[in-house]
């Protein structure tokens, strides 16, 4: 392991940059917001190594660093990524760029302890997706919502104490469950290395119970239905930055928990409960597509809206069980999780972007109740253009990102059931309307009152956000297949791995699935 | 040649780019310059490719350009198939789109009118609507020139985004921002069974590239899937494939959009909502024909779909008196027979009476246009008349863009229209004889509007307001220019491609057939063995029924729209109170409007706020969220008072509990 350590500098340089603009205090906001945004560039660019140095062809984790960190307990400062946490940190270092920039002017209150809490965030996130060790990956994990709580609870909106304890319950409620799962599987596999989770031999009833504990930290994360209202509330009273990070990454990090826990550590009990799973997500393309509709605050619509979105991540995460069980079908279980993954990337720039768009409203209206608005493109037609492609893009429109992944989940749940394909292709209808309506109302029509038609068009800063983030919606949208290519192996190991039974030998009668051929079609 | 491609199909786009996004920079001349050039370009090429498809035997074009993803097996590209079907379209769609760039620099050159004073949105607008105009023929290209069902979506989505940007083009119009979101949400209800299709495409041929499918289509004719109870795979395929295309081709129930369409400016009215992206949804069905072919269910199932729309949405034609409603009604009639043509096997008809309708119908619309600037946006054909002196140029042109619509013998429409009747009269499917009746009958119909519409316009006392004729004139060159270089195809186009199209080997010949047809279903087989020439085939329409049906119409509505309406000018409203429930029930449009809006758009809010009323708010935030924080917080209150911070409080339960332990211990 005598490799640079690249991955330890993506994960200290923000965090150290965060203490650096901690320490610089609060006499010159100029010189911390430039601090902040050079050691978010910087990371970014340092991120980039890993897309550039990644080995395509190897499922195997990469960029491996390895050392004792507490001996007596075998927990180790282990960290690697693979196919499917590297674009999600490269995701995470290039979304942090523009929540800098986005708080340069708007943030007034205490700009510098704001910056350092985004860097100090960004630092942990990259430290959940690039953990390998257990006891690792829950401290960040842990760590992780410390910043957002302060975020939300400091600079948030007037009723930022209910929402703030709100998200912090719902996601420490889950996560008690997560960390007494890991320590018993630690006392199982004689160490914390979450490789050597992969590889554990698990009886039915363990299994269903750690895939239960999982399943309670990363639903709460995605979220899912029924445990998704904290994240309304959470986005209503987030200043803006704090609502990309949360749409654009943390949700992500309960969809990563699954492909990276739940499923191959769980693979039977995976299977057994995929029914669930797969319920639950189409409830949340489809009811909260409804409920999207109704809402009255944009950032709540957009916040349903996300939730609907995540729904195809996990669809498709778990298609690959309900495939197993139907052996005249070939394939669709790698296209699901490739589909889930891009879904989870793109829904990253989409939901971001759309959650700046909402901040450049707010910044000047000070509302974000869509009938406070009306005719916004009378006197903003660059936002207004900004705001109708990206709203199209939430549409899932073809050549954006927004289509990729959901486009392939669609095709994947065909092949496993007519009627659940049937259910998640009615996001094409749903999410057209409640993203178009609401731009009809706040985008269309004549300028509604003298607020509106005070408005001032995008200024520089937002122009750069919200292009750069188009462009990436578009590219990603055109030519998708470098993302895929880079994730296919590791997915593909991923099928075999969930394909494989690991009951031990007394149980083995329970593997009533066909999942010798299932694997062999992958293979192909 | 595949750079001659990429250029037909980056030309638009580029043009578009340039004028979108430099707009203020170049100003208008250099907007409509670039945008005309890049359309210009393609036009000239692709009529290039017509014609070395003509008289040079090109061949057949299919190779990707890159490949977008590949994923599970299936690879995922982006490419060109052309063969003849595809050139017929791409220089159909070029021109049309040519003429109407022309058109578009006097239509909308005073635009700024059409915007609230200072709307930032207004400036810029004509460059904007020249972009949004060559994005539209991009993507009606990538559409119309695809080798794969990817790509087809593609296609089929953008035309339908900048449909939406177009329809609610003057978007301080509380009806056109109505009308954009209708028309996109219901496209998207016909895209939602459109990648049910592809879906079901690609899990059974494991590829998305048309060729591939198609030579593999025969080994899945029989293969049936557990839906509804088992039903063929290919019926399956088909129907939702034909989703897709009853949304954009506006067939019923999906046709509401359509009409409502026209609070967009007339020039895309003429482009894309009668000349090509409605037709996409034909387009897409005859490309499809090898698939169509296994499944006569589909077929039965598109023949009755068009007939019905065919008939019963020119009915309403009738009631309407915005001149850009008629012909839209007409439109929506006029894509039922095209639709009806591909139920009946017969595609090769269905697209040739695309083609011919691009030219008359775009014609119809811009010259209905050209009226409605002269009267400065004025639309009710109740207040025109005797305009034929003013406007010499657009009144002939109409005239002739009408004769072709309602198939007036030897005119480019009775060729395609006859054709489609004929060869439905020939289908043995299920329906056909429903169909064919409604069809024949709809030539009646088609007459009456349209002449309605002309005599109403051209002819009688003068109705407009002294202002209005006062300023009445003809319109500029560039407007008049396109409609005389449309009424040319519209008039002249059938007679000379009727021959090769339908009787000769256009779609049939070689190793890879544009169109393919079983034969058992060849309905257009009869016209093939019967004939003659163009000249007999006309003289034949001369003593067939569509013929007499024709004039019939025409000379109804000469007699009531010219001469009765000379003397007594309430006659129009008279004979709607006449007609009673029937005009209620045409003037509602079948009550379709309002179903939509109060089951699917209301009934969708409703159900929305009681999920979220009841499901979010009431039962998991109510009472399992803050419930539960509720509920311990009441036992806390409770428990509470167990501390009352007196010592023989405290010693009391001391001693209670002693003995009460020492009890049990001792008991047990």
């Amino acid at each position: 392991m005598n490799e640079f350590p690249l991955l330890t500098l993506i994960i200290w340089l923000p965090i150290i940059g965060g203490i650096v603009v901690l320490a610089s205090g609060e006499q010159s906001t100029n010189i911390s917001r430039w601090t902040a945004l050079i050691f978010a560039i910087l990371t970014f660019l340092i991120s980039l190594g890993l897309w550039f140095g990644f080995d395509a062809t190897t499922a195997q984790m990469q960029f491996v660093e390895r050392s004792p960190w507490i001996p007596g307990f075998k927990v180790e400062y282990f960290l690697g990524v693979d196919g499917l946490s590297m674009p999600l940190i490269i995701l995470t270092t290039f979304i942090s760029i523009f929540v800098i920039i986005a708080g340069w002017e708007t943030i007034t209150y205490k700009p510098t302890q704001y910056m350092a809490a985004f860097l100090i965030m960004e630092g942990v996130m990259v430290g959940v997706f690039a953990a390998l060790d257990a006891i690792l990956f829950y401290v960040f994990w842990e760590a992780m919502l410390i910043p957002m709580f302060i975020v939300i609870g400091v600079w948030g909106g007037p009723n930022r104490v209910y929402a703030t304890i709100k998200f912090f319950l719902f996601t420490f409620f889950g996560s008690v469950f997560m960390l007494i799962a890991l320590i018993y599987m630690s006392f199982q596999a004689e160490s914390f290395s979450i490789l050597d989770f992969h590889a554990l031999q698990l009886g039915m009833t363990a299994q269903i119970l750690i895939f239960i504990a999982f399943l309670l930290a990363f639903a709460v994360k995605v979220p899912m239905f029924p445990v998704h209202t904290w994240l309304p509330d959470a986005h209503v009273e987030a200043p803006t930055g704090g609502s990309v990070i949360l749409a654009a990454i943390m949700l992500k990090i309960g969809g990563y928990g699954f492909l990276r826990f739940s499923m191959p550590i769980t693979p039977d009990a995976s299977a057994e409960l995929a029914w669930l799973i797969i319920a639950l997500s189409l409830i949340a393309i489809v009811y909260i597509g409804f409920v999207a509709l109704v809402q009255q605050d944009m950032k709540k619509l957009i916040a349903y809206s996300s939730i609907a979105h995540m729904g195809f991540a996990t669809l498709g995460f778990f298609l690959v069980f309900a495939l197993a069980v139907r052996p005249e079908v070939s394939g669709g279980s790698i296209m699901g999780i490739e589909g889930g993954m891009v879904q989870m990337i793109s829904h990253g720039f989409i939901s971001g972007a759309l959650f700046l768009c909402v901040g450049v409203l707010y910044d000047r209206v000070h509302s974000r109740e869509i009938a406070d608005y009306g005719g916004v493109i009378n006197t903003m037609p660059w936002f207004g253009a900004f705001m109708i492609f990206f709203a199209m893009a939430n549409a899932g429109l073809p050549g954006t990102s927004g289509f990729v992944g959901e486009f392939m989940v669609i095709l994947a749940t065909f092949r496993a059931d007519f009627w659940w394909a049937v259910l998640a292709a009615t996001t094409l209808i749903l999410a057209a309307a409640f993203t178009l309506w609401m731009v009809k109302r706040v985008i269309f029509g004549e300028v509604k009152n003298d607020k509106v038609a005070a408005l001032k068009d995008l200024d520089r800063r937002e122009t750069f956000n919200l292009g750069v983030l188009a462009a990436a919606v578009l590219a990603l949208g055109l030519w998708p297949a470098p993302l895929v290519n880079v994730m296919h192996t590791t997915i593909e190991k991923l099928v075999v791995q969930v394909s494989a039974c690991k009951l031990p030998a007394d149980e083995r009668g329970d593997c009533a699935l066909v999942r010798p051929e299932a694997a062999a079609t992958v293979m192909r | 040649m595949e750079n001659v491609y990429l250029t037909i199909v980056l030309a638009p786009l580029i043009g578009a780019i340039v004028a979108g996004f430099f707009g203020g920079r170049i100003g208008r001349r250099g907007a409509h310059r670039v945008t005309i050039a890049g359309v210009g370009l393609s036009t000239l090429l692709s009529l290039w490719v017509l014609a070395r498809f003509i008289w040079s035997d090109l061949p057949v074009f299919n190779e990707a350009v890159y490949i977008w993803m590949v994923s599970d097996g299936i690879r995922f590209e982006v490419g060109f198939l052309v063969d003849k079907l595809t050139a017929l379209m791409m220089a159909t769609v070029t021109f049309v789109s040519l003429m109407v760039h022309i058109y578009t620099i006097g239509y909308m050159a005073d635009d700024e009118h059409n915007w609230p004073h200072g709307a930032l949105s207004g400036r810029n607008s004509y460059q904007r609507f020249f972009s949004y105009i060559s994005l539209f023929t991009f993507s009606m290209l990538m559409l119309v020139m695809s080798n794969n069902f990817m790509q087809l979506f593609f296609g089929w989505e953008a035309v339908g985004l900048v449909s939406y940007l177009l329809i609610g083009f003057w978007s301080t119009r509380e009806t056109a921002i109505f009308a954009n979101l209708k028309a996109f949400l219901v496209n998207r209800v016909g895209d939602f069974g459109f990648i049910l299709g592809i879906a079901a495409i690609a899990m059974f041929f494991g590829s998305m590239d048309y060729a591939e499918v198609f030579a593999r289509a025969p080994e899945h004719a029989e293969t049936r899937i557990a839906v509804f109870g088992g039903v063929s795979l290919m019926t399956l395929i088909c129907v939702l494939l034909f989703i897709g295309a009853m949304g954009k081709s506006a067939q019923v129930p999906l046709h509401v959009w359509l009409p409502d369409s026209m609070e967009g400016p007339t020039p895309i009215s003429a482009l894309i909502h009668a000349a090509t992206m409605v037709t996409a949804g034909v387009f897409m069905v005859a490309r499809m024909s090898p698939l169509f072919e296994l499944s006569e269910t589909a077929l039965s199932f598109v023949l009755i779909i068009g007939a019905t729309t065919a008939f019963f949405m020119g009915l309403i034609g009738l009631v309407q008196n915005d001149i850009k409603r008629i012909v839209a009604y007409s439109t929506l009639s006029q894509l039922g027979y095209m639709v009806a043509a591909l139920g009946a096997s017969a595609y090769a008809a269905g697209i040739f009476h695309l083609m011919t309708h691009a030219f008359f119908k775009a014609l119809l619309f811009l010259a209905a246009g050209s009226v409605i600037i002269a009267l400065h946006h004025r639309q009710d054909i109740r207040d025109m008349g005797g305009l034929r002196k003013y406007m010499p140029i657009t009144w002939v042109t109409l005239l002739l863009g009408s004769l072709a619509l309602i198939g007036f013998p030897g005119f480019s429409g009775f060729f395609s229209k006859d054709a489609i009747i004929e060869s439905v009269w020939h289908s043995s499917l299920f329906g056909s004889g429903y169909a064919a009746v409604l069809l024949t009958l709809g030539v009646f119909v088609t007459a009456l509007y349209s002449f309605r519409l002309y005599f109403l316009v051209f002819h009688g006392k003068e109705r407009m307001d002294d202002h209005a004729r006062h300023h009445l004139h003809e319109t500029p060159w560039v407007v008049t220019l396109p409609l005389i270089l449309l009424a040319i195809p519209s008039v002249f186009i059938g007679w000379y491609t009727v021959e090769p199209l339908l009787i000769g080997d256009w779609f049939t010949s070689g190793d890879w057939n544009p169109i393919l047809v079983a034969p058992e279903h060849d309905s257009l087989a009869h016209l093939r063995e019967h004939w003659h020439g163009q000249a007999a085939f006309v003289q034949h329409g001369l003593t067939a029924l569509p013929f007499f049906l024709a004039m019939a119409g025409l000379g109804l509505a000469a007699v009531v729209w010219w001469l009765i309406f000379a003397w007594n000018p309430r006659i129009d409203a008279q004979l709607q109170t006449l007609g009673g429930p029937v005009t209620r029930v045409l003037q509602d449009k079948y009550g379709f409007d309002d179903f939509n809006q109060r089951v699917f758009a209301g009934g969708g809010r409703d159900l929305g706020r009681m999920l979220w009323m009841t499901g979010d708010q009431a039962v998991i935030d109510g009472a399992i969220v803050n419930g539960s924080a509720q509920r311990v917080a009441r036992f806390a209150q409770w428990s509470r008072h167990l501390q009352t911070g007196y010592l023989y409080h405290y010693a009391i339960a001391m001693i209670v509990g002693l003995v009460g332990l020492l009890t049990i211990f001792v008991t047990f």
